[in-house]
């Protein structure tokens, strides 16, 4: 099968902290690939990359065919991508909206209506299209994201952590159209979580990645082969460690001091 | 870009007034404060002479407000959507600050309409459309100079800085409120380095026709700090790394 992504030895420094190390994968095309790692792994930075949004400091990404630093606007057109936090307009309606990356996108004219119009109705907004994207839930939000990502046909959908803070039926709503998508349209998806039953239950193969490299690769049944273990949480924790990453440590920490201090007066 | 610069502007209608209060209090309270002594002086009507002032005033604050946006845009996440679109850095710049200097275009315009009602008077109407060339470069600059800060800053807690340090500076020693004639020296340097005095003497000229530097100068060194302006800016722009 054609591989449509194709990363490699990419690495990213910022000064001296190495966040992504070395990494080499690729993804083929129709596939749903997932990125699993604990927080400040590297995920949403090896996105940035893909998505053109950082330079690497060494290596090669390959986006359907087109060299994401030299080839850089062919390279974006291939694909759509949802941000891990919300990137729409508030004070545009939904309509306006999407309308605005259509015209960023150049989707012909003649097209651009019409295409809205069936990508709103796919995610059931179409009654509120002319409502103020500030008055949306955050599901309906990241649902309108998702139609945006798609108005220019895109070859791949980059999902960073779509899923996050949203109720299980908005999850539950989201997934199963982003299945179908897969399966009707071929589209490629690399998406990056750390709920484990979301990527066992969505994604084909998924890539452990922690401290910036990949640790292992696979389908959920070759890693949970792998570590011996029953369910992809089990083989998770045993191959990132329980311990709870630094990151989170220190936010509870600062929490506590606050804590404290506000007992003493 | 273009396009939803406007929309924004017309849709926060509060902001549309909000940004029009200052001027307008400037305007009549200088203008009917110090009227009568500046007609003294012998330096005729104030309210004429001030005007121009005002507009450039009310230009400029705009215009690099609206440069400053992108740091909103950066918060909100809304650059991003942006950024990874196929259209090359430089255009999405230019857009925007076509778009920033429309919308302070505008609010010049809505100005110098409330000015006549309280009895500003043109030399020759038909010097409003030079005139709204002039606004629209003294627009285009300091939106470039709004994008340019913007594009370095990380968060709005510079903003307060910039609005102190380097908007109201500019707008206080670029003869928009006194005749830029028998100054002592350190201020005639400054307001020379200003590039809104550039910008209010030129609106000066073609309003009301009184110009300190003359016509032709003001539009030069306008045009010349324009395009290093523009050129800083699309730099930085094409640098954000978010």
């Amino acid at each position: 099968m054609e591989k449509i992504i194709v990363v490699h030895g990419v690495t990213k420094k910022f000064g001296d902290f190495v966040v992504v190390d070395d990494i080499s994968f690729d993804v083929k095309k129709g596939e749903i690939f997932a990125f699993l790692g604990p927080n400040g792994a590297g995920k949403t930075t090896t996105i940035k990359m893909l998505t053109t949004l950082l330079v690497p400091t060494s290596g090669e990404i390959m986006l359907n065919g087109k060299n994401v630093a030299s080839e850089k606007n062919e390279a974006r057109k291939a694909f759509g991508i949802v941000f891990q936090d919300p990137s729409l307009d508030d004070e545009l309606t939904a309509i306006e909206n999407l309308h605005f990356h259509a015209v960023l996108y150049r989707v012909p004219k003649k097209t651009r209506d019409s295409r809205i119009e069936q990508l709103l109705k796919l995610v059931e907004l179409w009654d509120r299209k002319d409502s103020l994207v500030k008055e949306f839930s955050g599901g309906m939000k990241r649902s309108l994201e998702i139609a945006r990502g798609l108005i220019h046909h895109p070859k791949i959908l980059f999902l960073d952590e779509p899923t996050i803070g949203l109720d299980p039926q908005t999850r539950n709503y989201l997934w199963k159209y982003v299945q179908e998508l897969n399966e009707k349209e071929g589209i490629t998806v690399f998406l990056t979580t750390h709920y484990m039953e979301e990527a066992e239950k969505v994604a084909q193969r998924i890539a452990i990645i922690d401290h910036g490299k990949i640790i292992t690769m696979g389908t959920s049944e070759e890693l949970k082969k792998q570590t011996g273990t029953d369910s992809l949480e089990e083989a998770f924790l045993k191959l990132t460690g329980k311990q709870i990453r630094e990151q989170e440590v220190t936010a509870r920490d600062s929490m506590r001091t606050h804590h404290q201090m506000w007992r003493r007066r | 870009m273009w396009l939803r610069q406007l929309k924004r502007y017309f849709r926060s209608k509060a902001r549309m007034v909000g940004s029009l209060g200052q001027p307008l209090l400037f305007l009549l309270a200088l203008g009917f404060g110090f009227g009568p002594i500046y007609q003294k002086a012998g330096g005729g009507n104030f309210i004429e002479f001030l005007t121009p002032g005002i507009i450039g005033m009310s230009i400029i604050f705009t215009a690099v407000f609206s440069g400053i946006e992108i740091i909103w845009d950066k918060q909100f996440g809304f650059l991003k959507e942006t950024l990874v679109a196929p259209v090359s850095r430089i255009n999405i710049m230019i857009g925007r600050t076509l778009g920033g200097a429309t919308v302070a275009t505008l609010q010049g315009i809505i100005v110098t309409i409330i000015s006549f009602f309280i009895g500003f008077r043109l030399e020759h109407p038909a010097s409003l459309l030079l005139g709204l060339v002039m606004m629209f470069m003294i627009a285009m600059i300091f939106t470039a100079l709004g994008t340019a800060i913007a594009s370095v800053l990380e968060d709005m807690q510079g903003f307060q800085l910039i609005m102190n340090f380097l908007v109201m500076p500019l707008f206080f020693l670029s003869g928009s409120l006194f005749p830029l004639d028998n100054l002592p020296k350190a201020i005639t340097v400054v307001a020379r380095l200003d590039p809104l005095t550039y910008g209010v003497d030129g609106l000066r000229g073609i309003l009301i026709g009184q110009s300190h530097f003359g016509l032709a100068t003001d539009f030069s060194v306008l045009a010349v700090i324009l395009v290093i302006l523009l050129g800083i800016g699309s730099y930085l722009f094409s640098r954000i790394e978010i």
